[in-house]
């Protein structure tokens, strides 16, 4: 090979992952395939989604070649105008489908809580390192308050499905920070006491809401409606599902969201328990890939954040199929690398980067 | 575990210890995703292979839908193929209540679209009423190709209203049948009960209409044909995406029946505006030429269901045109009567033709004086002139000779009093009376005295025209008597069988056929020298008859009805029985013109255009004119 095609190769490939990467292609490529079905047969999605795959690779590949020091000097300035863009749309933002979510900036819109996913982890990521050498109770009071502020306003938003994500990405960088046992257990003790309080301080209408996304056989025309047809869907896929493009649920249009929120239902209903089981072993892959790479990181802030994406990647992966298969409630969370969208892609893929990015520019920090 | 501490005195060993304090915890999130996607996988498991059934039965109930293909109603035409009764496709806009919000707002918003006439709302109210929620109604019939495609533009702005086509029954020649074919209607409760109980509701599933009236009521079984089933596959929507499989219907059978239309229409037309009845029949069948009611009314308002204002029209009309006389109206028979009085004398001994008395114009019983209505009497008379003439005097003796019994005896035997059972619902069996039915009826005896009025046809008697009818073509055919039927044969439209309605004869009444002979012997000189003559001047066939007068109101003993001085509602009606051609028959009838006066003058001119056009294909140039100085009755 000539040496100059060795070098451009090189360019390309020097700070990507192969092993990670790899796992990724085939689940953007599941996606793609899964879509088409989705779409009914129709190739506009499919292409519109390649579009976005594209997008979402140059940024993962951008940010694989950002050393993460760099990614340091951004966690404060990012985090400080995420949350004023937080602020703003508490304030002035524009009201779609009921919750405020979005912010006319001169000509375009934008959504300021897809900017906290990235930005939370790596601004505690970045507090921890900071204070790594004498880290008390204190640290992590105050890294749970830079956690809370930002989620509390989102969830008034209201965004539940970001809001908890967001809160766990941010709970695994202080997990994985070394909170005290004591004081998880405290936590989760102490939140299981309140639920009866809370319980009885809400109206009737909004326990209604609860039982509803306990047991969605109560609401079955309405927030029931969603769950019961993805259940359906997926219990009828049987062992080796219906075959691609022959998903009834889906082709008969009794799956709403079909490409994006609930498109794991038409993999489910077409591929059946075998094709969900080999879903789940290629998220896994990517999953353990990330924690291999976590494992390896060098620096204290390089370690936080590249836990927190890998488990981020799970709790959405988790998240979904739990609320897709009916032992989750319904929040508004898409399947990472397969729904349709560009926005949740393009956010996933440059959490991979950054990954990529830790794991290749390890050598160079490790002195 | 725990939080860990910091000593500042060994960085290198912290390092290390919080590298493998990091990994503890990166190893416990990694147990944790674990645990998790087995969790999911368990549940996959529980859902897509142990409950995979269930969801596969439910998966296919989302999917499929079984949908009714209505068959098509048999057509109903006369005995020469005219069309009596059919269908044709049209385009309905239907609402189905259910889902829709707000009914009122959606219809003013239709009537921007579509033309929805006030007509049009009251049937629908009248709809809604009567049915349920969910079920589909017509809020506009009949839609122009223009209007499809105007509310096609408009169709999101109406969920729950839709544009269907449908077959609608049809019946071309509208009042002129109304009383025999009848009409259909949407199906009842009463109607779902009884289908219920006959078996025969899935067979009606996805049918709206069912026979109301007529023959369209009595052949509901041959004319609905049998529903076939699709099997649909539906979206979530619940529209069709492709059928999988299709059980085809079967069609209804079409009926073809004894009736001459074109006999039917000469004989509305002869009745000019007048009220009244006609039943021909043909004597060696029983099979029913003509039947006729007049005023009838247009069943076609009833087939979409009727407003309301019209209903009361109908209803509340002095002229009462859904009351079908021919079948359910009842008068008294009158002078008609006569001739079975007389065969009745010669069977049971108690006259012999040439046996004459002398008639002074009334009979005495008692101290009651019955009048004749012809003032000093007919002078001698025998049997032949009494019938000819129609002499009171001679009938009132000769039915005080009988005795009620034995004259309900013997015109039972002509089916008087009970039903002929032709094949449409609703017939009267009339009232044949007798000293058991006065028990019956009144819980009181008889009195030897309302004998006497019976043999002229008047008191208690009281008949319908088809009985009337069914007893003349008897006469006519020489005592043996069929049950007159309208429909000839039902034809299975897929195999092109015919089933044929029973023309085998009811029973033979055991008459001697020299007294047999006698009496149409008279009624033929009724038609040549009697109260007939004048109608049937110049006929080139000989045929038969007896006119009748029946009264409305009853006229006090001694007092002469005059006809100007009564209302026209309560002028006596006119009758006339008659057959052609004398020597062989080949129809007998029965006609009533209500509040006309004598039997002679307004009905006999009726028979005489039925026989001319029946007989010699002669149709009447307009309405029967009227005859002011004919015989009397």
């Amino acid at each position: 090979m000539h040496p100059n095609i060795r070098r451009i190769a090189a360019f390309f490939t020097a700070h990507v992952d192969g092993l990670l990467f790899g796992a990724i292609l085939l689940l953007t490529g599941t996606g793609l395939i899964v879509l088409y079905s989705a779409a009914n047969g129709t190739f506009a999605r499919v292409s519109s989604q390649l579009g976005n795959v594209m997008v979402a690779f140059t940024v993962m590949w951008a940010f694989a070649n950002i050393p993460p020091h760099y990614l340091m000097r951004l966690a404060v300035p990012v985090y400080l105008i995420g949350l004023m863009l937080l602020v703003g749309v508490a304030l002035f933002g524009e009201v779609v489908n009921g919750a405020r979510r979005w912010l006319h900036v001169g000509v375009t819109r934008i959504q300021p809580s897809e900017l906290m996913r990235i930005a939370v982890p790596l601004m505690l990521a970045w507090y921890f390192d900071r204070y790594e050498s004498a880290l008390r109770l204190r640290n992590f009071v105050f890294a749970a308050l830079l956690l809370i502020v930002p989620v509390g306003l989102i969830v008034r938003q209201p965004d539940l499905g970001t809001a908890v994500l967001i809160f766990a990405s941010g709970g695994y960088v202080l997990f994985l920070a070394g909170l005290s046992w004591r004081v998880i257990v405290g936590m989760i003790v102490a939140g299981g006491a309140s639920l009866p309080l809370l319980w009885s301080v809400l109206h009737d209408y909004q326990r209604q809401r609860i039982l509803t996304l306990i047991d969605p056989t109560q609401d079955p025309l309405g927030t029931g409606y969603h769950t019961i047809q993805s259940t359906i869907a997926v219990g009828s896929g049987g062992l080796f599902g219906k075959g691609w493009l022959n998903g009834t649920q889906t082709h008969l249009d009794f799956i709403p969201e079909r490409t994006t929120d609930f498109i794991f239902a038409v993999f489910s209903e077409e591929f059946g328990l075998v094709g969900n089981s080999i879903l789940l072993f290629l998220f896994l892959l990517v999953i353990a890939r990330g924690m291999v790479i976590t494992a390896n990181a060098p620096t204290l802030f390089s370690r936080l954040l590249a836990g927190a994406i890998t488990l981020t990647f799970f709790t959405y992966a988790f998240v979904n199929m739990g609320m897709v298969s009916g032992i989750l409630p319904v929040v508004g969370v898409p399947l990472p690398l397969i729904s349709y969208g560009g926005t949740s892609l393009v956010t996933i893929c440059l959490g991979f980067g950054i990954l990529m990015s830790i794991q290749t520019h390890r050598k160079l920090v490790q002195t | 575990m725990g939080e860990f501490s910091i000593n500042p005195g060994t960085e290198i060993r912290n390092a290390q210890a919080e590298i493998q304090q990091f990994r503890l915890r990166l190893a416990i999130g990694g147990v944790f995703t674990l645990v998790m996607f087995a969790l999911l996988f368990v549940r996959f498991f529980y859902l897509q292979i142990v409950q995979h059934d269930h969801y596969h039965t439910l998966a296919e109930a989302n999917r499929i839908s079984i949908v009714p293909i209505v068959p098509n109603r048999g057509i109903i035409v006369d005995r020469n193929g005219a069309v009596l009764a059919h269908n044709y496709s049209a385009y309905t806009l239907e609402v189905t209540p259910s889902k829709v919000q707000d009914l009122e707002a959606t219809i003013d918003d239709l009537a921007t679209v579509v033309e929805i006439a006030a007509r049009d709302r009251r049937r629908f109210k009248k709809l809604l009423e009567e049915s349920k929620r969910f079920e589909s109604l017509p809020i506009r019939t009949r839609l122009s190709d223009e209007e499809i495609a105007r509310f096609a533009a408009n169709r999101y702005r109406f969920p729950g209203v839709d544009v269907k086509a449908r077959l609608f029954r049809q019946y071309p020649q509208a009042e002129l049948f109304s009383h025999v074919v009848g009409h259909i209607g949407r199906i009842n409760q009463r109607e779902l009960d009884h289908l219920e109980n006959e078996e025969q509701l899935s067979n009606y599933r996805g049918t709206d209409y069912i026979g109301k009236t007529g023959l369209e009521q009595s052949y509901e079984k041959y004319l609905h044909g049998t529903t076939g089933v699709e099997e649909v596959e539906v979206d979530s929507g619940g529209r069709a995406v492709r059928a999988l499989s299709r059980t085809l219907p079967v069609s209804g059978a079409n009926l073809v029946l004894k009736l001459d239309a074109k006999l039917q229409e000469v004989i509305y037309r002869s009745f000019g505006d007048r009220r009244g009845a006609l039943v021909a029949i043909e004597p060696e069948t029983g099979g029913v030429l003509a039947f006729v009611s007049k005023p009838g009314f247009d069943p076609n308002m009833f087939v979409d269901g009727i407003d309301p204002q019209n209903w009361n029209e109908l209803n509340t009309s002095p002229d009462r045109p859904m009351v079908n006389r021919a079948l359910a109206g009842t008068y008294p028979p009158g002078s008609t009567f006569k001739p079975y009085m007389a065969l009745a004398a010669l069977t049971y001994g108690k006259r012999r033709p040439e046996q004459a008395i002398s008639d002074p114009g009334y009979f005495n019983f008692g101290g009651h004086m019955f009048r004749d209505d012809k003032v000093g009497g007919h002078g001698m008379v025998d049997m032949y002139k009494s019938i000819v003439v129609s002499c009171d005097t001679y009938y009132y003796m000769l039915a005080n000779d009988l005795g009620i019994d034995a004259i309900s005896r013997f015109m039972s035997q002509f089916g008087f009093g009970s039903r002929s059972g032709v094949d449409i619902a609703g017939e009267s069996s009339g009232i044949l009376p007798s000293q058991e039915w006065k028990m019956r009826r009144f819980k009181q005896k008889w009195y030897a005295g309302e004998t006497i009025s019976v043999g002229i046809g008047q008191g208690y008697n009281s008949y319908t025209p088809l009985q009337l009818a069914t007893a003349m073509a008897t006469i006519a055919n020489d005592g043996v008597m069929f049950r007159p039927h309208l429909v000839n044969y039902v034809e299975d439209i897929h195999t092109r069988e015919r089933t044929y309605i029973e023309p085998k004869p009811l029973r033979e009444i055991p008459l001697n056929p020299e007294h047999l002979a006698f009496v149409k012997n008279a009624l033929v000189g009724v038609n040549k020298e009697g109260t007939g003559a004048r109608a049937f001047a110049g006929a080139p066939y000989a045929s038969g008859g007896k006119t009748g007068t029946a009264q409305v109101v009853g006229i006090k003993q001694g007092e002469k009805y005059v006809e100007s001085k009564v209302a026209e509602r309560f002028r006596d009606h006119a009758l006339f029985i008659a057959y052609a051609p004398a020597d062989k028959p080949k129809i007998a009838l029965a006609v009533i013109v209500e509040n006309a006066g004598f039997g002679a003058r307004s009905a006999a001119p009726i028979a005489r255009q039925v026989f001319d056009y029946y007989l010699l294909g002669k149709e009447p140039p307009r309405p029967a004119p009227d005859d002011d100085d004919a015989p009397q009755h």
